[in-house]
């Protein structure tokens, strides 16, 4: 059984729902991020979820954009968050990493050699955003052959035929877009979103996590009622941002959002 | 008896492939706006009542057809082959753009659709789109990148006098490459009301297809003046290649021709080996941006570089998915001009036969003068003239220290 299944049935033994946080690799400076992800274990995440920078990020707002630009100054590669994953696995072997990112990088370093590399460095699963299943045969296949979840989104758009034919590729969870828009964008619509929520789970058994738009610990609370897991990200990379020129107080401003995320999330059960 | 596949109608596939390239590589939320575009767009292109709406569009509004000009003068002093210009730039706003943007538009309307966005980098796609869009009474919202907003200020204020939002893109290098993310997150987000109006043959499925059959009424209309002016086919083709659409626009109809040979002209800048430049097909390799594989400009680890080139229209680190099929399958030959050879082709057609051209368009002229040069008196060489130069007035005054 993957990590990443491993702790979604542990979870559902504990009658638990899953803390997804994501910060971007290397955001503000890139020493700082391993440690950065033990403290997001240490105060309640379940699985983490790993931004890899990327110069055109399509599909972000402006919260993860900036990320990704602080990270590029210091020119953090694929290479580099791969070592980074590397790094945090000899302190912690239990919690999944997930790598989000675009296709471009990939491409340039090769399919093959990126899952062989990703697989050696302890990543469990890869969600890249720009590629829809259409185009995703190959990278699966290779992602596959190492053991690598690759991780699928649904959006707000996606009909019925595309669910299923999405859920029936995706390893590990089902990553449910709660809104029309970009990371970080205006509040969801918990009425829909449960609405959303069934169709998927009509079309599969994996868990379904839900994530864009996700700001406080009440919204965390309120969607963890309706899905299996819980993604946050542009409220937490809002925080590094803020303290980007003290990075050694980023730890615990994260820490706190996400102890007041995991509280609320457990009181909701 | 050696029998070749014909190459028009066959590409894209109907996932949107033209070989490796090409395709869908976008986020799911675009997938379903996308296919009711790709649909949309199938049934309008077999309905006779749109198509004659968009002649009708092409002749009273943009001015169609364009016409072909010999330039005797100047082929004369190249002492080579005679040079043929497809005049685009006597269009309405100037330029080979409002060709697609009619098109799109028109398309917008009978979706349905409220509200028009575009991306632009020198304005000329701007100005194109919030053109139609006043024309139909649509909001219309312009991306362009800051950069790009400070160098192109005319431009800027033409688009707001035809009602148009221009939306500052201040990410990343504020250029042409953000705007076009910047109007991708737009259209994700408003997707419902929204038509997004991309000005090139690049982009997710259908849009390098779709930009490219509006386009093509250049190279359909030439195919019959030149057999009307000339009494026969060009030799040669020449256009310069920045996303591409006015390359593709006229090279398309011929591209089952192969003793007529096809040169896309991209942008060197301050030359190939200095770095600075636009060139992805020429000095680029293939990878994956703005929803298709295509060459780009890139570095070692896959981010994409900031592009150099005197004409804004060709500072773009990507290129059309067909002319990176095209490349690989030898079809059309891709070349580069530096910004000192297009300027010179610039003094030389102003002062030579009176046609101040874009800066964009100088790059085809400058290699189309030294091909000449190559070729006999009885040979031919039709060069794309994709715009005129008056929006470039400040661009090269500055060059030569002048204020204007």
């Amino acid at each position: 059984m993957s990590r990443i299944a491993k702790r979604f049935s542990r979870l559902r033994a504990e009658g638990r729902k899953a803390l997804i946080p994501f910060i971007t690799a290397g955001d503000p400076i890139p020493e700082i991020t391993v440690d950065l992800m033990h403290d997001l274990v240490s105060t309640g995440a379940d699985l983490i979820e790993l931004g890899v920078p990327f110069s055109d990020p399509m599909a972000d707002g402006p919260v993860i954009q900036r990320a990704s630009e602080r990270a590029l100054e210091y020119h953090v590669s694929l290479r580099d968050v791969l070592e980074m994953v590397a790094q945090f696995r000899q302190l912690d072997s239990d919690t999944p990493v997930i790598l989000m990112g675009y296709l471009n990088p990939i491409e340039v370093m090769g399919y093959e050699q990126f899952a062989g590399q990703a697989a050696e460095a302890g990543v469990d699963g890869i969600l890249v955003v720009d590629i829809p299943p259409e185009e995703g045969g190959e990278l699966q296949r290779l992602l596959q052959a190492e053991a690598i979840d690759q991780i699928f989104l649904v959006a707000p758009t996606s009909t019925k035929e595309r669910i299923q034919r999405i859920c029936d590729l995706a390893g590990g969870f089902v990553y449910y877009v709660s809104i029309k828009g970009v990371t970080g964008a205006s509040h969801l619509d918990l009425h829909s979103l449960d609405e959303k929520l069934g169709e998927i789970r009509a079309a599969t058994d994996l868990p379904v996590g839900v994530g864009f738009g996700i700001k406080d610990a009440e919204t965390a609370a309120a969607v963890s009622r309706l899905a299996d897991a819980v993604v946050v990200g542009s409220a937490l990379v809002s925080r590094v941002e803020a303290l980007a020129e003290a990075p050694e107080k980023i730890g615990a401003s994260l820490r706190e959002v996400i102890s007041a995320m995991r509280l609320a999330m457990d009181r909701a059960e | 008896m050696e029998t070749t596949e014909k190459i028009i109608g066959s590409l894209p596939d109907s996932q949107g492939h033209f070989g490796p390239y090409g395709g869908l590589f976008v986020s799911e939320t675009l997938m379903a706006p996308l296919q009711e575009l790709r649909q949309a767009y199938q049934h309008y292109m077999q309905d006779r009542a749109f198509l004659e709406e968009l002649d009708q569009d092409l002749a009273h509004y943009v001015g169609r057809p364009s016409p072909i000009y010999h330039a005797k003068r100047w082929s004369e002093q190249l002492g080579g082959a005679q040079i043929y210009l497809k005049r685009e730039d006597l269009n309405h706003t100037g330029a080979h753009k409002v060709n697609n943007t009619v098109g799109q538009a028109l398309l917008a309307r009978h979706m349905g659709k409220s509200r028009i966005i575009a991306e632009t980098g020198a304005g000329q796609h701007g100005v194109a789109s919030a053109t139609v869009a006043a024309r139909l009474g649509l909001e219309c919202v312009v991306y362009m990148g800051a950069v790009d907003i400070a160098r192109q200020e005319a431009n800027v204020y033409r688009m707001r006098l035809l009602g148009a939002e221009v939306r500052a893109v201040e990410s990343g290098s504020k250029t042409l490459k953000d705007a076009l993310n910047e109007a991708m997150r737009d259209w994700v987000t408003n997707v419902d009301n929204t038509f997004y109006i991309i000005g090139t043959v690049a982009g997710p499925h259908p849009y390098p297809a779709m930009v490219r059959d509006f386009q093509s009424v250049i190279g359909r209309e030439s195919r019959s003046q030149m057999a009307q002016q000339a009494g026969r086919q060009p030799d040669a083709l020449v256009a310069c290649v920045g996303g591409g659409s006015n390359a593709i626009g006229l090279f398309y109809p011929y591209l089952d021709d192969p003793e007529i040979a096809i040169y896309g002209v991209e942008a060197a800048g301050d030359g190939l080996e200095s770095g600075n430049h636009a060139a992805p097909l020429c000095a680029g390799r293939p990878g994956v941006l703005h929803g298709n594989r295509t060459y780009l400009m890139e570095d070692a680890d896959g981010q994409i570089i900031e592009t150099h080139s005197i004409s804004a229209g060709l500072d773009y680190p990507g290129v059309g998915p067909e002319h990176a099929w095209l490349k690989d399958s030898g079809r059309a030959n891709y070349v580069a001009v530096t910004d000192d050879q297009a300027l010179a082709a610039f003094h030389d057609l102003t002062r030579i036969e009176g046609i101040i051209p874009a800066l964009e368009s100088s790059h085809a002229l400058a290699y189309a003068a030294k091909l000449a040069a190559t070729m006999s008196a009885e040979q031919i060489i039709l060069v794309n003239l994709s715009g005129r130069g008056d929006k470039d007035m400040h661009t090269v005054a500055a060059r030569e220290g002048i204020q204007l």
